[in-house]
């Protein structure tokens, strides 16, 4: 019993201590030029859909949630947000070259229709994320223009 | 005299004319629907020799092979010299170079998906094609095209023969495609 409650406090502790390294966050209120919605003059209800399902973890801007701030789970977010990122930032689209926009544009349509995105961890919570069918044929319509 | 040489050479350039046309159309008839033909280079040895050792990998469901080429392929866009080349292609194997490696990294990290491998490989493959155009290639490729891969979209890639193996589908539909271009040497 005093073995257990010795192991608990030592938790306590670390947990505790965890809380003392906070995360960079991932936030911005710069829109760029480059930013997908504006280069593209995505229409009103495609940049509602990619906010609120992919600009999270792809973006240059974040909205947190309120538990983002309690370690480990805000480290696990970062990592997501980071790998992310580095494989699509929707805030520099404009900057990639011609052939990298239309590669990443195969990638994200693929990656929906085969409902690999949004990312099954983050609807998890997030269930506003959860693209409805509806808003999935729209936005794999949309990306299907944008394709040359 | 002069006349008669006229019309005899006139015959002979309308026969010449016709022999090609004539030509034209017997290599019309064959499989390979048309053909492209580029400069004779090595510059780019290192990365078809990879590019085609990672398609067999995938057409014999190796993903955790083909990660290793992937990787392989990785080091050989990071080693190929864009400075050799004719300096107005330079901004454009620049792009393809760039889009290409990140493709080969993708493949080299998930020897575990296959399926995400070979949308990888897809994408790559019109890279290389396109890098191959502007580099030029030290063999004669193929470009085949399977009509079924990603729900009947469709999916090419390149291959030193003829003969189809199919790396989207790998066994389960090996012989699916045909060849639709060749690309060969000047």
């Amino acid at each position: 019993m005093k073995k257990l409650k010795a192991v608990l406090l030592v938790l306590l502790v670390v947990l505790v201590g965890l809380q003392f390294f906070p995360t960079r966050s991932n936030h911005s209120t710069i829109i760029l030029s480059t930013d997908f919605v504006k280069t593209n003059e995505a229409p009103e209800n495609i940049a509602q859909t990619l906010h609120t399902s992919c600009y999270d973890c792809h973006s240059n801007n974040t909205n947190y949630p309120w538990y983002s701030n309690v370690q480990p789970v805000g480290w696990l977010l970062e990592n997501h947000i980071n790998k992310g990122k580095e494989v699509l930032n929707l805030s520099e689209f404009g900057s990639y070259s011609g052939r990298k926009q239309q590669s990443k544009l195969t990638s994200m349509i693929s990656q929906i229709e085969d409902d690999k995105m949004p990312l099954a961890a983050y609807t998890f919570i997030h269930r506003k994320a959860l693209l409805s069918k509806e808003n999935k044929k729209a936005l794999l319509d949309y990306l299907r223009t944008l394709k040359k | 005299m002069k006349k008669t040489i006229i019309l005899l050479s006139l015959a002979l350039v309308s026969w010449g004319a016709f022999a090609q046309h004539d030509h034209s159309k017997m290599t019309s008839k064959s499989a390979v629907q048309s053909s492209i033909k580029v400069a004779h280079s090595k510059s780019a040895s290192t990365i078809i020799d990879n590019y085609l050792a990672l398609k067999d990998a995938l057409a014999l469901d190796d993903s955790k092979n083909a990660a290793g080429l992937g990787k392989k392929l990785f080091d050989a866009f990071a080693k190929f010299d864009i400075s050799a080349q004719a300096k107005q292609q330079q901004k454009e194997l620049a792009e393809i170079i760039e889009d290409a490696t990140e493709h080969a990294k993708h493949i080299s990290e998930n020897s575990k998906d296959i399926g995400h491998q070979r949308e990888h490989f897809e994408i790559l493959s019109k890279d290389i094609k396109d890098l191959v155009i502007i580099t030029g290639s030290d063999r004669t490729l193929y470009q085949s095209f399977c009509p079924m891969y990603k729900n009947n979209k469709g999916g090419a890639w390149l291959s030193n023969s003829k003969e189809i193996k199919n790396p989207y589908f790998g066994s389960k539909m090996l012989k699916c495609g045909s060849v639709q271009q060749e690309i060969t040497m000047k």
